[in-house]
């Protein structure tokens, strides 16, 4: 079949193709310089930035756990200034939109980041607010009216398209999703990692410096695709699946699901160039259906 | 070769065919060796490969192993088998493929001037060395090489390293072959009585109380000393930020600002 098309708009960011690299998972980008060209990308997101520079989490860091990877990097990034000064150039060299991910402790330096994106040319700004590896705390996408609280105040800040990214860590992330949506968001990224852990029974000790890490990979996929296809029903917004995505049959789950575009994470790693086969796949599937545009495919799921 | 941004290639991302995957020692160690086209050329003592051992999710990552050797458009690691990854390159065959990216990581920083050279190997941890101890002949400087195992069988290369002229003392601790001890006490005992006017310089590779023994021992005699160390590394390209340690700079990713690392730097 000829003239398939592959473009998605989400919200007025205009993708190439639905695959977006995905945040902390590419780093800056120049780190792949070699292995990945960006302008065959539907868009990409950066690590996750915050005001203050940020050295993350005492190693070990990582552990690998069956069909799964677990994190606990906690942040670690160059901060705003340099981000801006040394990292953004490098990207802004290619046509492909860039999403910058941001991470404040409050409010305040959420806003503060946005002030200081609004200067860039970026096609969006996500706000990540369900990163599980700093703190304590509850993070704030663990919580309807605090995600509803930043949201709002950081929607009346932005010029860009606002992209809001979801944790799984909640007994229903459909309420959280209503939150960011009646707050103004304009597309949702769900999901960021599980919270997990895993220990070395020799030592008796945790495999994470941590204690706690992020789950992500193939183990996390179907429970990841069930909250995508969750969310899909309560809400008309654009929305990024992601969830131990590596392939084309996984990037079609989450689209038939429900997903408008779809997230690389972990599946960069083990494969820098999935994104090719999944672009090739995807073109396959719908020569193959006779459908002629992939956005026909997002919520098509057969419901008895 | 050029990337997307008219840069000459540092790494690549190939099918790399396996031309041999021997056993050199009861299923335990083993050399492979792969057909790599430009990485070859590429390769830098020190440098690893990242290697997909299946096309499964188990095991999810790649894994990382140092560069041995490198010949016309094809290299050698060398490996033991120590968990379900290594167990699975192990039943790797011939005429196989390999997903390999690499050259990786920083490589030996080589001496500028100069000097003695004692290479300092634990277990596994010649595998590296050899590529370095190439390029020294390759540069005609002088070194000598220590290697250390448990026993007999944990001592690779000897006579490899023999090839290239050049005294190689061993230590076993169970004393089966050379001395009885560890690698390190061979250390001791040649840093006060180099037979050498030149300035000596340490390069290890081994296990982690090797690494802090062998930088403890090299900061009494003040000799500088690189140690290649290992992490799990999950991107292998410095994306991530999952493998650092730390060091007097901060954080340092092993698999972009190392693996190798000036002994001095790193805080144990
Ligand atoms: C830069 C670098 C170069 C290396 N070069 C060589 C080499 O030339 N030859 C060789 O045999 N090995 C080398 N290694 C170590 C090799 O990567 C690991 O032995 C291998 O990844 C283990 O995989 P596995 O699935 O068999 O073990 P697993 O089943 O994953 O683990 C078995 C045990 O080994 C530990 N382990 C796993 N991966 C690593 C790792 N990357 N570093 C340290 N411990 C680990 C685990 O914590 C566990 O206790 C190198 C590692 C690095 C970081
Ligand atoms: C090592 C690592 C670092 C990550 N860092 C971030 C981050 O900084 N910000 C963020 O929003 N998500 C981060 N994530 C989450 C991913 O973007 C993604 O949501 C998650 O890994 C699930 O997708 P996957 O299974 O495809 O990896 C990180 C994930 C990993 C594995």
């Amino acid at each position: 079949m000829k003239n398939i098309n592959l473009k998605v708009n989400l919200a007025g960011i205009s993708l190439k193709n639905p695959l977006i690299l995905e945040s902390g998972c590419f780093g800056y980008g120049e780190e792949y310089q070699d292995l990945i060209n960006i302008n065959e990308l539907g868009a990409v997101v950066t690590k996750t930035i915050t005001l203050k520079p940020k050295v993350g989490n005492p190693p070990p860091r990582l552990a690998e756990t069956a069909s799964g990877l677990l994190n606990s990097i906690g942040l670690a990034n160059v901060g705003i200034e340099l981000f801006l000064k040394e990292k953004l150039p490098y990207l802004k060299k290619f046509s492909t939109p860039i999403i910058v991910s941001i991470a404040g402790e409050t409010t305040e330096e959420y806003l503060q980041l946005i002030q200081r994106l609004n200067e860039e040319q970026i096609a969006g700004i996500e706000l990540n607010i369900s990163c599980p590896n700093v703190g304590k705390k509850l993070t704030v996408a663990q919580d309807e009216d605090k995600t509803f609280g930043l949201v709002k105040a950081a929607k009346k800040q932005t010029e860009v398209p606002l992209l809001v990214k979801l944790s799984p860590n909640v007994t229903d992330i459909t309420r959280i999703a209503k939150s960011a949506e009646r707050a103004g968001a304009d597309i949702l990224s769900l999901v960021n990692t599980f919270s997990a852990m895993s220990i070395d029974v020799e030592t008796k000790s945790p495999k994470l410096g941590g204690i706690l890490g992020g789950l992500s990979g193939p183990a996390i996929k179907p429970i990841a695709l069930r909250m995508l296809w969750q969310v899909r029903k309560t809400t008309s917004l654009p929305i990024i699946g992601m969830g131990g995505i590596t392939d084309s049959r996984d990037a079609l789950e989450f689209i038939i699901a429900g997903a408008n575009a779809i997230g690389l994470g972990t599946a960069i790693f083990i494969n820098p160039q999935a994104y090719q086969g999944i672009i090739k796949g995807l073109k396959d599937y719908l020569s193959r259906k006779r459908i002629d545009d992939i956005n026909k495919v997002v919520a098509s799921l057969n419901e008895k | 070769m050029k990337n997307m941004l008219n840069c000459y290639y540092h790494m690549l991302q190939i099918k790399a065919e396996i031309t041999e995957n021997t056993e050199l020692f009861a299923q335990t160690y083993y050399q492979l060796s792969l057909k790599v086209g430009e990485i070859s050329r590429l390769a830098k003592p020190g440098q690893f490969v990242h290697l997909r051992v299946n096309q499964k999710t188990v095991p999810l990552l790649r894994r990382p192993f140092s560069i041995h050797s490198v010949g016309e458009k094809n290299l050698q690691i060398l490996y033991k088998v120590i968990g379900k990854g290594t167990e699975i390159l192990a039943q790797r065959k011939k005429g196989e493929f390999l997903d390999m990216i690499g050259p990786s990581g920083n490589g030996y920083k080589l001496p500028d001037g100069k000097v003695k050279v004692v290479l300092v190997a634990g277990g596994i941890g010649v595998a590296s060395l050899y590529f370095l101890a190439e390029e020294l002949t390759r540069r005609s400087l002088p070194f000598v090489v220590l290697i250390g195992g448990k026993s007999r069988e944990d001592i690779l290369c000897r006579d490899k390293f023999k090839k290239l002229n050049v005294d190689v003392m061993v230590s076993t601790e169970d004393g089966t072959s050379g001395r009885k001890g560890l690698v390190t006490d061979l250390l001791q005992e040649l840093l006060p009585t180099p037979h050498s006017q030149l300035p000596i310089v340490v390069y290890a590779c081994g296990p982690t109380e090797m690494f802090k023994e062998t930088a403890r021992i090299a900061r009494k005699y003040a000799v500088p000393c690189y140690l290649s160390l290992e992490k799990i590394i999950a991107c292998g390209v410095g994306a991530c930020q999952g493998c650092v340690i730390n060091t007097k700079d901060g954080y340092q990713r092993v698999c972009k600002d190392g693996p190798v690392f000036d002994s001095e730097q790193i805080i144990w």
